[in-house]
This record gives structure tokens, C-alpha cells and sequence, in this order.
């Protein structure tokens, strides 16, 4: 086994450790930590930050990656295999394995297409035959289904909602506190309720396909939780692009003001003119050309896909800092006439000190908000820009590419709806959550809807 | 004022050649013409004299900036810069690569766009506007409280699903109006309805809410406090005085986005069939038609230019204290 880090997976890596840094950091502060306990005095806030932070492991999991070593050997040397796992393909490699012929309902035993059979006997029939791996273990489908399902299905959840209880319990244990808290009754609630739904889709999933099988026959409920990742890479990277640029122009045009301000301004003038969907579309279209002229650069196919979704990050980041940009310059334009900045250059304190010190410090709380607003306005562009042609690359499983491969079916009869519609839900619930978070996040950190609060 | 307009439109000029030239380094340099070429030809089985006749065709043969071989103004306007780029400031977009001129086919198109962008805007900014103005009268009601929590659940939802789903409905369930299509005259109604109701549902979510705030943070100012003094009615309040304060953040949300109007919507033209801007669009960047592409660029600053103009024009309507000079 060789571990391979992509650079999207550097990225994620580079992202962890400065949350992390960041986190250790506001720890020892109590002012920049009275925001954060209104977060998390919300339940609504709370919730949804449970929800992200499954989908969140989920992305990380799958952002550890490897090649399986082959079992030949050339000249000695160990051959690895071009196909590019990671670690959350490991552990559902039963999802990923069982691959069915083509399309199949959910939780169904049978194959969408009829298929002609030889019976027994020697006679052809046309029939929809059984699936080789969905509802396998029953010997007569049409009867016993309805019971198995319902039976799995309750079992799961059962299991689920005791070892939720059972962690319950070891934490109210630990921590008394815990227990009088009122957004954590809200959490705790949520989280029987995820476990008991992850206990009964975990326990249906290892007999059925419970989103249904795609054109190929690979398991939907799979293809989804791999399109996460995706998601959230475009939503992390391409903020951590777009970040410096952001921060370091918007701040210094509104401090320095005169000739800088004038170039920093006409620059993302000109950026901003340009309607952003042609935009990144244009620079997409060039990136592609490149990769496709230089095909030599890259090892595998997986690591080819990988520079694209990097690329479209950096194309969105190189895009969309302008809005931020214009925000922090306006403050930074309010903050200079302060009269903390003012004594601060009546010291004689470096241009380069009161930048870092006094007026990036009090703009952050601007950049928290529209980081974490934009995360999921990323999320729903990248099956946009996917289905315009200009998203990631076709062989990279993402939400985008998943609602275009499946839009082509909806003339199909029956309908083909299930991979349409659990990539828009699974989607919907990143989305939302995503929302909720921000929300909350905005009303703890705005400081024009918290004066009075801070007062007291 | 006319002297304010006409120094706006020289300011414009500076952005203007920006944008032009950073298409022309997008479009020329970070690809040369030659790996167009191999793109437009198949990577693989590829002769020079191919790629040499490609580019002939579309006059892409040419020095990027500067020809040394021409005599006189011929070394600068003989060249891929000055016939493809700078000329666009004319709005002579060439042709595209199946040797269409691209101007006319934008003015030819214009139309179709216009029939489903404007009526989405304008029925759009009545149905939010009123919405918003709904939820402001009941605000910190259980009615706000829901309507904020619906705006919130549908701005999540992503827009092609409110378009695959409701031509789905509308189109293949009740038969109600074809799945796709277009039409000149009066016959286009039964194609551009359903486009025009999926434009306005998609961003009622975001629109709301975003109105709404305005509206909140103009109900919290004092002559609103005073107009409730003299004894007007909430509803009387709320049209009269708060939607007409409001109407400073309303216009430099919404005029800049009027002219862009003419390039109609990606994706709404491209699943309804409408042979408009946005689906010009999408078919150049489906079929990797670069010099369409460029021009829809260029086009689109323009107009976002224009935009930015319009609205201050439009702040001297509404507020009799902005002067323009």
C-alpha cells in the first residue's frame, strides 16, 4: 500500500491545521471566544453544525488516499495499482464492490431492464431477472421483501438508537454540565435521530442498494457520499484561495489609500464586469485545453481529475474575491479614521504593524461571516457550472456530474428518479446545514445585531 | 448631469480595455493558437499543415501583438490583437467556427432572451418585493418566523432542481405547456410561461429574504416611529414611507442587473430550448467555440458597465438629494 496525497488533499490537510491553530488560539481568548458560546448557546446553530460535521468526516475519509500494491513485481520493484482508493472506500468496499448489471430501483431485488432468460426447462423468457447482489439472500422476493426491509430497517435503527444512548450516557458521565445545557437537548435529540437513521440505512445497505443502482450499475447511495467530498472541497479550497487575495488587497487599498487603493480598485472593477459564470467559464475552457495538451503530467487518472478540481477552485477563488475585497476595503476605510489607529501612527508604529495588529484583527469578523455565507452558495455552482460543461472533470464523482449523467434518463418509463433525487437531497441537506450554520454564525459575530447583548 | 454621464462612459473605457485584454491573454496567450488548433482538430492524428490551414481560416495566422513583417500601421493592426480583440470595441466579434457572424447572430437572438428575462425580473421583483413587505408587517410573528425559515429551505434547494422538477411537473405529468421550444409572436406565451414561473420560484428563497432585511432595518429608523405617531396605518407606513426609503438599497441591487437582461439565463435557455444568448452561450461552450465565447465576455462587461451607469441615473429618480455632477 502506497499513500498518495493529492493536491486538493494537501490542501484539506493545510486547511485542518490552521482551523486547528485557530481554534487553539481563540481558546486562550475570552473575547473571541464570547462569539463562538452564542454559537453554540443555539440550537438551531448546533444542529446543524452536527449534521456538517458528519458530512465532514465523511470528506476526510475519503481524502485519505492510497494506491494497493499488485501482487507482481517488475524487476523487484513493487507495481501499485493506477486506481487511487481512499480510506472511506475501504470501509463501505462493500458499497463499492457490489455492482450491479444497470439501473435498479431502491431496495428492490429485481433489474430495471427486462432481460431474455433460459428457464430450466429450455424455454426462452423475457423477464426482469433477479439482481446479483440487491435482495440476493431471499428466495422469493416478491413475498418476503416488504418484511425483510421493514425488519433490517428496524433492527438498524434499534442498534443505532442504543449506541447513541450509550454515548449519551459516557458523556454525562464525564461532564455533569452537560446535562442542564438546553441546545445540547436539541443535539442530543438530533443525534438519535441521525444514528437510528445511519444504524437502519447501514444495516438495509449491506443486503440492498437503498438509493438504487446507475446506468452502470454502481450503488447511488455510494456515488453520493463520494460527491461530499467534492462538495466540500470546492467550498474549503476555493475560500482558502481566495482568502489572501481578499484580506491582503481589500485591506490595504482602504488603509494606504492613493495609488494603491486606485489599482487595487480598477483591478477588481474589471474582474467584477465580467458576468462570473462567462468568466469561469472562459478560464475553464483555457485549463481544460492546457491539461488536455499536457496529458504526460500527470501519473494516474485520479491525480489528472484532482488538478482539474484544484484548478476549478482557483478559478472560482480568482473570481469571487472581489466581493469580499470591496467589503474589507470599506471597513478598513472606517476603521483608519479611529482614534485607537490614529494614536497607534501617532507612536510611530510601522504601516506593516498596524495592518496585522489593529486593522486585520477587526475585519476578521467580516471575513468569518462571508466565508462560511459563501461555503454554500460553492456547493450549489459546482452542479451548476457541471452542468454547463465548465465543472470538474467527468470521471470525478460530484453532485454536478451525478444530476447530469442522471437528467438524461428522466424520459426513460418507468422514470429513472432515485440517482436525480439523492443527489439533490443529499445536496439539500449539505446546503441547508450549511445555511443554518452560517446563519447562526452571523448573528453571534455581526456586531450590529449584538450591541445590546455586549452592553450588559 | 450630461457632463457627468459623459465622464462615467470615459471612466468606463479603462475597465473596458482591461477586460479586453485580459480575454486576449486568456483566449491567446495561456493557449497559443496552434493548441486551439490541436483541440478544434483532435490531439492525435494531427498534420502542421492542418493546423496551418485551421488557423488561415480563422485568421489566426497572424503575430499576437506586433507584426514585423507589415509595413506602417500594418504592424500593429495586422495582427491577432488588433483584429481580434481591439475590434471588439466596435462590436465586429468576427465569426464564429462555423463561420457565422457573430454580430448578427447576437442581434438575432437578443429577442428570444428578452422575452423570458425580462418578464421574469419584473414579475419577479413585484412577487419578492411584496412577499418581503408581507413578512415585514408580521414580523416576529410566527408567520415571519415560517416565512423566514421557507426562504431559508428554498434558497438551499439547487436551481436546476426547481427546473428539472417543475419541467417535469408542469411539462410531462399535466401536460400543461410543451417541454420545449420557442416561437416568434404571440404563439411564444406557451413556450416562455413556464421558464418565466421557474425563473421567478427559483430565487424567491434568496430575494425574499434579502428584501426583507432591507425592509427591517428601514421599520427601525425614527420616521417610521413618527409616521406611526401621526397615526397611519401599519399598511400605509409600510407602502408609503418604508418602500420608498428602501428604494436606494432596492435600485443598486436590481439596475445593475437590467441591462445584463439582454443575455438571457444559461440554464433556463438551454433546458427550454430557447434559442436565445444564454444558449448561444452554452453551445460555443460546449462545442469549445472560443471566439463566441470572447465575445459574450466582452459583451457581458459591457452591459454590466452600462448597469453601473443606469443606477445612478436611477438613485436621481427615486432620492431628489443625490445630485449627479
Amino acid at each position: 500500500m502506497m499513500p498518495v496525497i493529492l493536491w486538493t488533499d494537501a490542501l484539506i490537510f493545510l486547511l485542518i491545521a490552521v482551523g486547528a491553530a485557530a481554534a487553539w488560539y481563540v481558546r486562550r481568548r475570552e473575547h473571541l471566544l464570547l462569539p463562538w458560546q452564542r454559537v453554540a448557546k443555539s440550537s438551531v446553530g448546533m444542529v446543524s453544525l452536527l449534521v456538517l460535521s458528519l458530512f465532514l468526516l465523511v470528506g476526510l475519509l475519503d481524502t485519505l488516499h492510497y494506491r494497493v500494491a499488485l501482487p507482481e513485481k517488475s524487476n523487484g520493484q513493487t507495481v501499485y495499482s493506477p486506481e487511487v482508493l481512499s480510506a472511506f472506500d475501504t470501509l463501505v468496499s462493500g458499497l463499492r464492490g457490489r455492482i450491479e448489471k444497470t439501473y435498479s430501483a431502491p431496495l428492490t431485488a429485481y433489474l430495471y431492464a427486462k432481460e431474455s432468460m433460459e428457464r430450466p426447462d429450455g424455454k426462452i423468457l423475457r423477464d426482469y431477472p433477479r439482481l446479483k447482489y440487491g435482495g440476493a439472500h431471499l428466495a422469493d422476493p416478491e413475498r418476503e421483501l416488504a418484511g425483510d426491509v421493514v425488519k433490517r430497517a428496524l433492527l438498524g435503527a434499534a442498534v443505532g438508537l442504543l449506541a447513541a444512548l450509550l454515548l449519551a450516557d459516557g458523556i454525562t458521565r464525564l461532564y455533569p454540565a452537560a446535562r442542564k445545557s438546553r441546545p445540547l437537548g436539541a443535539v442530543f435529540i438530533a443525534i438519535l435521530i441521525i444514528a437510528a437513521l445511519i444504524g437502519a440505512i447501514a444495516n438495509l445497505a449491506s443486503a440492498y442498494h437503498v438509493l438504487g443502482t446507475d446506468k452502470v450499475g454502481q450503488d447511488v447511495l455510494y456515488l453520493s457520499m463520494k460527491s461530499i467530498r467534492t462538495g466540500l472541497v470546492i467550498g474549503t479550497v476555493t475560500t482558502l484561495v481566495m482568502l489572501p487575495f481578499a484580506l491582503l488587497l481589500g485591506v490595504a487599498a482602504g488603509y494606504l489609500r492613493g495609488w494603491v487603493d486606485d489599482v487595487i480598485q480598477y483591478v477588481y472593477t474589471v474582474l467584477s464586469s465580467i458576468p462570473s459564470v462567462l468568466l469561469i467559464a472562459a478560464a475553464v475552457l483555457m485549463m481544460q485545453v492546457v491539461i488536455e495538451m499536457h496529458a504526460d503530467w500527470f501519473e494516474t487518472s485520479a491525480a489528472r481529475a484532482d488538478v482539474r478540481l484544484l484548478c476549478l477552485c482557483v478559478i472560482l477563488g480568482v473570481t469571487s474575491w472581489t466581493g469580499l475585497c470591496r467589503l474589507l476595503r470599506g471597513e478598513a476605510l472606517k476603521l483608519r479614521e479611529m482614534e485607537y489607529i490614529q494614536a497607534a501612527q501617532a507612536f510611530g508604529v510601522s504601516t506593516f504593524r498596524i495592518l496585522t495588529r489593529h486593522i486585520v484583527p477587526n475585519v476578521m469578523h467580516i471575513v468569518l461571516i462571508s466565508v462560511v455565507m459563501d461555503f454554500s452558495a460553492l456547493v450549489l455552482a459546482e452542479a451548476v457550472l457541471s452542468y454547463v460543461g465548465v465543472g470538474v472533470d467527468p470521471s470525478t464523482i460530484s453532485f454536478g456530474t451525478m444530476i447530469n449523467a442522471a437528467r438524461l434518463e428522466m424520459g426513460r418509463d418507468p422514470m429513472v428518479w432515485w440517482a436525480l433525487a439523492s443527489a439533490f437531497g443529499f445536496m439539500l441537506v449539505l446546503v441547508l446545514a450549511a445555511n443554518l450554520f452560517a446563519d447562526a454564525v452571523r448573528d453571534a459575530f455581526d456586531p450590529r445585531l449584538n450591541r445590546m447583548e455586549s452592553a450588559t | 448631469m450630461i457632463s457627468y454621464l459623459v465622464r462615467r462612459i470615459f471612466y468606463a473605457i479603462p475597465i473596458l480595455i482591461g477586460v479586453n485584454l485580459l480575454t486576449f491573454a486568456l483566449f491567446f496567450v495561456v493557449n497559443t493558437p496552434d493548441d486551439m488548433a490541436r483541440i478544434q482538430l483532435g490531439i492525435k492524428r494531427v498534420t502542421p499543415e492542418a493546423i496551418e490551414k485551421w488557423k488561415q481560416q480563422r485568421g489566426y495566422d497572424k503575430p499576437l501583438l506586433l507584426n514585423s513583417a507589415a509595413s506602417g500601421a500594418g504592424k500593429i493592426t495586422d495582427t491577432i490583437f488588433w483584429q481580434k480583440s481591439a475590434s471588439m470595441f466596435v462590436f465586429d466579434f468576427g465569426y464564429s467556427d462555423d463561420g457565422r457572424n457573430i454580430s448578427r447572430e447576437i442581434q438575432t437572438r437578443m429577442m428570444p432572451s428578452l422575452a423570458i428575462a425580462l418578464p421574469t425580473f419584473l414579475v419577479g421583483l413585484v412577487v419578492y418585493v411584496s412577499f418581503a413587505l408581507l413578512m415585514t408587517l408580521f414580523r416576529g410573528t410566527a408567520l415571519d418566523i415560517t416565512g423566514v425559515a421557507l426562504c431559508v429551505l428554498l434558497m438551499s434547494v439547487s436551481g436546476l432542481f426547481y427546473i428539472i422538477g417543475g419541467q417535469f411537473m408542469v411539462s410531462k405529468l399535466w401536460h400543461l405547456v410543451p417541454i420545449s421550444g420557442y416561437a416568434g409572436g404571440l404563439d411564444s406565451i406557451k413556450f416562455v410561461v413556464l421558464p418565466i414561473a421557474i425563473g421567478v420560484a427559483g430565487s424567491i428563497g434568496s430575494s425574499g429574504r434579502w428584501y426583507r432585511t432591507i425592509f427591517l432595518e428601514e421599520v427601525g429608523k425614527d420616521y417610521v416611529r413618527t409616521a406611526r405617531a401621526k397615526g397611519l396605518s401599519e399598511l400605509r407606513v409600510l407602502f408609503r414611507h418604508v418602500l420608498k426609503n428602501a428604494m436606494i438599497p432596492i435600485l443598486t441591487g436590481v439596475v445593475v442587473v437590467i441591462p445584463l437582461l439582454f443575455m438571457g439565463s444559461l440554464l433556463t435557455e438551454s433546458f427550454f430550448g430557447i434559442p436565445g444568448l444564454g444558449s448561444y452561450t452554452i453551445d460555443a461552450i460546449n462545442s469549445q467555440d472560443f471566439s463566441v465565447v470572447r465575445a459574450m465576455v466582452f459583451l457581458g462587461s459591457v452591459l454590466y458597465i452600462a448597469g453601473l451607469i443606469l443606477t445612478d441615473i436611477s438613485y436621481t429618480i427615486v432620492d431628489p438629494r443625490v445630485r449627479l455632477q
